[in-house]
Parts: C-alpha cells; structure tokens; sequence
C-alpha cells in the first residue's frame, strides 16, 4: 500500500450535493426550478396530498425507468417496456381474477411474466445477433399484442384483495408504490455502483471487445440485463393493475418514452457506459412534477406528450454538448 | 519444455481464411516476435490463444492442457494475458477498475460480494508504481490519460496477476522513443522472471533487439521460425513481404 492520496475526479462539493451517488447536479436543478416554479403557477403543488400524488405516479415508470437504466448503461434500449407491463398486468389479473388463484401466484405471475419476456428479448438480441431496437421495437408489438389477446381487449377487474393493496395500500400515510419504488431503487443503485454484474453492464456499453478480452461473459449478461428490464416491468405492471384493480390491456401506452426520458435525464449516458440509480430516480421525479404540474394548470393532456417528448430530445442534446466537452477536457 | 503448442490451428471468417494451419511450439520463458505484413493473421491467431475467437480446426496446449472451448476469462486464469493493439480499456471507467477488470476485489457484505474500490485502488497505485508508470491517479477516468498513459495502464493489467505468458500486440506503435525504450526493457525484464512474452511488432528493430526467435506469418501460415541469431534483418523482409530467399524475387501475389 502506497501512502499517496487518490484524487476523486469529481469535486467534492459537487459530490456532496449529489449525495455522492453520481448524480448530474444538472438533473437536481432542474427538478429544483421546474419545482419551485410549479409552486408559484399552483397553489395546490405544494400540499402534501398533491406531493404523495407526484410520488405515486412517479412509482411506475419510476420503476420501469430503473431497469431501463441498466439495458441503456449497456448501450442497449427497451421499447418494450411499457407492453411488457401491459401483459404482466393482465396476466396477473387473469390468475386471481378469471381464475381465482391466490394473491401470490398473481404476484410471481406478473413477475415471472415480465422477466420471461425480457429474457426472450435478451435471447433475440445475443443468439440472433438482431439490433436491442429492433427486437424490442418488435416485443412492443407482440406483448401488446398477447395483453390484447389474453384479455379478449377489455379490462379484467377484481384482483385478489392482498394484490390491490400493493397498488392501493398507505400505511402510515405513504402509499405503498412509493416503498415499492424506493426498495427497489436503493436495491438497484447498490447492484449497478457496487457489484460485478452493475459494473460489466456499463463496461459492455462502454467497450463491448475490451469486456469480452477480460473475461466478462457478455452474452449471458445480455440476457440477464433484459430479463432484469423485463422483471422490473413486470413489477411496475403488479403496481399499475394493483392501483386500478384491474388488468388493463391497453396500460402502460408509451411508457417507454417517460423511462427513456427519465433515464437520460438522470444522466445515464444514452450511448452506455455510465448510469445512475440514483441520477434515474430524480429524472423520474422531474417527469413526475411535469406531468403533475401541467395537470394542475389544466394543460390538455396532449400537450403533455409534447412536453415529454421535448424534454427527451432536449436532455439527448444537452448530453451531446455535455460529453464533447467533457471528452478533451 | 514447451509451453505453448499450436498444432495446424485453422479460422475463417466466412469465406476468408485468416489462418491456414499455423503450428508452432513456444518454450517457457522465452521471447518471441511474431511478425508479418497487414493481414497476415498475427492478431486473429492471438485472439483464437486468449479465446476471444473459437478455432475452426487443429489444437491449442497451455501448459499441457487444451485450450479449445475455453472462454477468455478462465485462459487469463490459465496464466495468459494479452495486451491488445486498441488496449481494451474502458475508457469512462477509472484506472484502477481497468487494471481489475474482470478480476475485481470485492467483499462480501450480508452475504452481498461487493466491488472492494478501496483495495483496488490502493493495489493498483502499488503496481503503477513499481512498473514506474507516471500517472496522476489510479481514480482518473483512464479516457482522460494520453496514450501512453492508457498505454500503462494496460501493461500494469496484464502484469498484476502473475501471467506465464504474455501477449503484446504493437505495443510501442503509438509511443514516443522514449517509451518505446521503456517497453523494450519491460519485456527484457519479464525474460529475466521467466515470463515468455510473445511480441507482435512492426518495427522489426525492437523484434531483434529483444527477441529469441522471430517466427513469420504470412497468409496465415508459418513461413519462418529461426532463432534471431540465425537469420538476419533482410531475410525476415524477405519473408514478409514474399521474396523467397533462393531468387529473390517477389512471389505471386
């Protein structure tokens, strides 16, 4: 051991204000100003029952946004994302409902549901060599497909009392989602920061050949990445169903696009290599406050797709600048 | 002994053959260069000994055992380390992360192995240090280092566990002279510690000043295999480029 001290590259006052969990400081201002300025627009922005709000309808694409996290830290994508909840859903729904099943084969069914299909996904993308976007672009269809087909289309309502309230429960006044998508996220920061599996997924995305020389078994992390993608949509598909006791074949519509969104805005580099838990979760939050806010300003809900979308292609370019700069430093 | 045995090992990448039947044996401990023109097969018949390609034909032996269907991390088990020409390093990852990629301490918390970055960095400054390599701090996000930095790294890898053989290809092809001078007495270095070092190099200066035996590839096969005392600077040449030495004239292409 050398007595010669280590320097961390980022400073320490930035550290320290990301909570040292490698947090764009960019992404927390953000969330700060579209804060405070959604404060000021309503009055109703800052109570605590509107904040509980925010947090609730944060925790699904929240933890969509958290797998998606891992497949972009790969220099992958899932666009399947959101049909894979749909699926998960009904199914869940179909085993306790139609069936009348226990609640907790409706849990593991959504789970199992999600992680199956997100290991097919992962199969397609390592055995048959097809682009992560195509392949996923394709499970967006067929997942959504199967949910239509499953359900007959409609709704299927009436889950297993101890499913709806994961969606619905709050004990001590927090609902249960929130826990759901904070376990999880703490869960996830600690796998991607700290252990071999979260390190070789940004390695695979930051130099695929140099993981491979080193011995990372590339192939099998792939499809792991996609089943973890897969699993965590089908959680968020248990809490979406849980919420509205029901399965909803036509649920998660475009939810890809708030997960891709949350996760770049948090700082996950879209091109792989690096990401962050953590730098995810605020992104989610500032889709959360967006949404919420324009709600409250009773802005049509159309619009809200543009303002999301913007903000997807805005955080992309800010990105670019970003790691130009920071490439010749 | 012989420490490495390559017997008529065969690859092609759809209707290219890359290699037509190399064989050669390679003693412990001893330096050899491998050298031939662009195309020639040099990095593809080191890529199929570290795994990162499966062979189409013929046998790989380390040690006495077969490397055939190994992947690459257990052949790094096995004692073989290769430096590659693009370096293979993560380059948004820190410096000590690249010298442990692959092979990452870690300890164990609530039954959970977590990466061990503490331990990592403090024994890869241990080992920058002892190869003499300049670089600011294991915690440099190793995209940031100039080449021959990335360079040292990349060395400092290769070196840090204990390997019976050493690959490098083009080591000192983007290097100042002095650094050049630098690699050349590292491989030296290794010799004297009985590691065998299989050098890949263009500059055929360094080849003979280091090297023990200079084997040829050309069109993926063994065209010369002389001790470096044995032949000279224009045979080699010769073979390279496809001058048999009987007429000296340029073989058909």
């Amino acid at each position: 051991m050398t007595s010669t001290s280590t320097n961390v590259p980022t400073p320490p006052w930035r550290a320290r204000l990301a909570g040292g969990a490698a947090v764009r400081l960019e992404s927390i201002v953000v969330l700060a100003v579209l804060f405070a300025v959604m404060a000021v627009l309503s009055s109703a922005f800052l109570s605590v029952s509107n904040i509980l709000n925010i947090l609730l309808s944060t925790s699904v694409f929240g933890v969509l946004a958290i797998g998606m996290t891992f497949v972009i830290s790969s220099a992958g994508i899932d666009l399947s994302v959101g049909s894979i909840l749909a699926l998960s859903g009904v199914v869940g729904a179909i085993l306790t409902s139609n069936l009348e099943w226990p609640w907790w084969i409706g849990i593991l069914g959504c789970l199992a549901t999600g992680a199956a299909t997100g290991a097919v996904n992962g199969f397609l993308i390592t055995k048959g060599a097809i682009p992560p976007f195509i392949v996923t672009l394709g499970m967006l269809g067929v997942a959504r497909g199967l949910a239509l087909v499953l359900s007959d289309g409609v709704s299927i309502y009436g889950l297993a009392p101890e499913m709806t309230w994961l969606g619905q429960g709050r004990p001590f006044g927090v609902p249960v989602p929130v826990v759901v998508l904070l376990l999880t996220a703490l869960v996830a920061h600690v796998v991607l920061a700290h252990t071999r599996f979260g390190i070789y997924a940004q390695v695979i995305g930051d130099n695929e050949g140099a993981a491979r020389a080193m011995g990372v078994r590339v192939e099998r992390m792939k499809v792991l990445l996609y089943a973890l993608s897969g699993l965590l949509s089908g959680l968020a598909g248990l809490l979406f169903a849980a919420r509205i006791n029901s399965g909803e074949p036509t649920a998660g519509l475009s939810y890809e696009l708030t997960a891709i969104t949350a996760t770049i805005l948090g700082g996950t580099n879209l091109f792989g290599g690096r990401g962050s838990v953590a730098g995810t979760l605020i992104g989610a939050l500032i889709m959360g406050v967006l949404q919420n806010g324009l709600n409250l300003l009773a802005v049509r809900p159309f619009y809200q797709q543009i303002a999301i979308g913007a903000v997807l292609i805005l955080a992309v370019w800010l990105d670019r600048i970003n790691s130009r700069e920071g490439w010749r430093r | 002994m012989s420490l490495l045995e390559l017997r008529d090992v065969r690859k092609s990448f759809g209707a290219i053959e890359a290699l037509r039947g190399v064989t050669f044996t390679f003693d412990a401990g001893s330096v050899v260069g491998l050298v031939g023109d662009n195309g020639a097969g040099k990095s593809t018949l080191m890529k199929t000994i570290t795994g990162v390609y499966a062979i189409d034909g013929g046998d790989i032996r380390f040690d006495g055992a077969s490397l055939i269907g190994k992947d690459p991390g257990s052949i790094r088990q096995a004692g073989i380390e290769m430096i590659y020409q693009d370096l293979a390093l993560a380059r948004m990852r820190d410096v000590a992360s690249n010298i442990f990629l692959g092979r990452e301490l870690t300890r164990s918390v609530l039954g959970v192995k977590l990466i061990d970055s503490k331990r990592m960095r403090a024994e890869a400054e241990a080992m920058i240090a002892r190869l003499g390599a300049r670089i600011p701090s294991v915690g440099q996000v190793t995209g940031q280092l100039s080449g021959g930095q990335q360079q040292s790294v990349a060395i400092a890898r290769a070196l840090t566990f204990n390997p019976k053989l050493v690959i490098m290809d083009e080591p000192t092809a983007a290097l100042a002279v002095r650094e050049v001078e630098h690699v050349l007495d590292l491989i030296r270095n290794l010799k004297s510690h009985g590691i065998a070092v299989i050098l890949i190099s263009h500059r055929l200066t360094d080849v003979f000043s280091v090297c023990d035996r200079i084997v040829v590839l050309r069109q993926g096969t063994v065209i010369a295999d002389d001790a470096t005392g044995d032949t000279s600077m224009n045979a080699v040449v010769a073979h390279i480029v496809g001058a048999t030495d009987a007429n000296s004239q340029p073989a058909q292409r």
